[in-house]
């Protein structure tokens, strides 16, 4: 595996990871709030219309003209990866919450408890079954788009595509293993990260889609990550430094929140 | 039907522009430049990363002014 393809696999496996860690919570409340079967009837029929939209839709981004796909896939991902980036700059800095599944699987099972059973067909809670169905089709549309797109623009979709399926297979089996929401997993630095890697191929290849020449060609990719990330940290120290110079006696911390 | 078509928009809303829609805005006009400037002698790569460091920081700003 060449330079360009580790940095595809990696950037892939980490986004992806995030996604599949937020699909893996819902699904372990429903599971553990409503029912184990109803959950996972849903998590697979989620998996089999993600399964149908990919064969739809891979051949033909495959197909699209080279430049055009850079153009449009290059904007999304760095919309995209600013706005993660701004995200994950202003937890560390201390502005926003940390993201914390306990927190949102403590909220997902509270609210699952609480509604009523209803039988639909061989499903035994409907509830359940749409709740897991859902969370795993909203966050599997999301490693879809990003292993499409990379992929594309790689010209390795089956790269970016094995990439996608490790991240699932290792946070769905790590979850399956411990049953409770994966609240050790470095999920907050890991969106950094990953907005970083968003943010860095967005720029590269929206720049080159609307007709930038990059100095080095792919190599400009390794200025272009550690340099936007020695940015992030620099304004995530800013950030920290006019946090704490405002900061009255015994300011408590941001309550946890999701996204 | 119509709540359902707003609920879509708003999901479409949230997942392509997020919280700061001056973000994308940027975005887009950073790309109509970068297009610009490569029809001409001068090199265009610079523009996007140029645009990098004054929208991350302005985003930013416009947050922790409001908390």
């Amino acid at each position: 595996m060449g330079g360009g393809s580790g940095a595809l696999f990696v950037a892939v496996f980490l986004a992806c990871a995030v996604e599949a860690v937020e699909a893996t919570t819902i699904v372990l409340a429903a599971g553990t709030a409503r029912d184990w079967r109803s959950a996972a009837t849903g998590t697979a029929a989620a998996i089999v219309l993600l399964a149908i939209i990919v064969a739809a839709l891979g051949p033909a981004v495959a197909a699209l003209p080279l430049r055009e796909l850079r153009l449009v896939v290059g904007a999304l991902l760095l919309i995209f990866g600013l706005q993660w980036l701004r995200k994950a700059i202003l937890r560390a800095g201390g502005y926003k919450a940390l993201h914390d599944e306990d927190a949102i699987y403590r909220t997902q099972l509270a609210s699952a408890t609480a509604a009523p059973r209803r039988r639909f067909g061989s499903v035994p809670d409907w509830y359940g079954f749409t709740l897991s169905f859902k969370g795993v089709l909203l966050e599997g549309l999301e490693v879809v788009f990003i292993a499409l797109t990379f992929g594309g623009n790689a010209h390795n979709i089956p790269l970016a595509a094995v990439a996608a399926g490790c991240a699932v297979v290792v946070v769905a089996a790590a979850g399956a293993a411990v049953r409770a929401p994966l609240a050790r997993v470095p999920e907050n630095t890991l969106k950094f990260i990953v907005g970083i890697m968003l943010t860095a191929f967005g720029t590269f290849w929206g720049a080159e889609g609307a007709g930038a020449h990059w100095p080095g060609s792919d190599a400009a990719l390794l200025v272009l990550v550690p340099a936007i990330a020695l940015f992030a940290v620099g304004l995530v120290a800013v950030l920290r430094r006019g946090k704490a110079s405002r900061a009255p006696a015994g300011g408590g911390a941001p309550a946890p929140e999701a996204g | 039907m119509g709540g359902r078509v707003r609920a879509f928009l708003a999901f479409l809303y949230d997942f392509v522009i997020g919280d700061d829609w001056r973000i994308a805005a940027g975005v887009v006009a950073g790309l109509a430049v970068t297009y610009a400037v490569s029809q001409t002698s001068v090199p265009a790569w610079w523009v996007m990363p140029a645009l990098l460091v004054v929208l991350l920081p302005a985003s930013l700003w416009r947050a922790t002014r409001k908390r």
